[in-house]
């Protein structure tokens, strides 16, 4: 989602996008002229005129579970998003059961919260685990 | 001579020259628009409709025809910028 008009985002898409995308974006490019949806959601610089890079993960009971909001210059990491994303399935899927330590990746070791973790942690996990 | 627009993430853009428009004065000057944004984790994203392009069609989303789904929402400055 941008300020530009849906027009602007067809010609992005056609001439340079579809460059980068074999077939172009797949997902909706939303329009928010005025900048009145970013303006909610926190992320619409009035003074610039534009919206900052903000990045809502949002889940199917409509909940924000997490959100990063960057200013214009630095860009994302898309893979650290779609590992949050997969943190949050999985602890979704565990009806909450199950919580997932720094640097969780699907696969690694999963926490379940409990009296009995209580400063047991460091038995489980390590550093090392945050980054591997 | 005009000067040239360096280049840069933000979308450049203008605005009024010269004297304020003597009409805004008059405006009565209530209370700072404050807008408050209602972002938390935890909390519903607040709905909204927007226009938009996807393969080729012109369409309108509506977040809440999503739920049941995973939704990333992502804003940026600018179509044709970098990063």
């Amino acid at each position: 989602m941008s300020v530009d008009s849906i027009f602007v985002h067809k010609m992005w898409n056609d001439h340079e996008l579809s460059k980068m995308v074999p077939g172009g974006v797949p997902f909706p490019m939303l329009s928010d002229g005025g900048g009145k949806v970013g303006t909610i959601y926190g992320v619409y610089s009035a003074e610039a005129g534009v919206e900052n890079r903000g990045r809502f993960i949002i889940d199917p009971d409509g909940v924000i579970q997490g959100y990063e909001v960057l200013t214009p210059p630095v860009g994302r990491n898309v893979s650290e998003t779609i590992r949050q994303v997969q943190a949050f399935q999985h602890v979704r899927n565990s009806k909450g059961a199950e919580a997932t330590p720094s640097g969780w990746k699907p696969g690694k070791l999963t926490l379940k919260p409990g009296p009995d973790l209580v400063g047991k942690v460091w038995e489980v996990w390590k550093t090392s685990m945050e980054s591997d | 001579m005009s000067e040239e627009i360096p280049a840069g993430c933000a979308r450049p853009t203008g605005g009024p020259v010269g004297e304020p428009d003597p009409r805004e004065k008059q405006e009565p000057s209530a209370a700072p628009k404050e807008v408050k944004t209602m972002i938390e984790v935890g909390k519903k994203a607040p709905d909204f409709t927007a226009p938009a392009y996807q393969k080729g069609k012109l369409t309108n989303f509506k977040l809440s025809d999503h739920l049941g789904k995973w939704v990333l929402l992502c804003f940026y400055p600018g179509d044709f910028t970098f990063v």
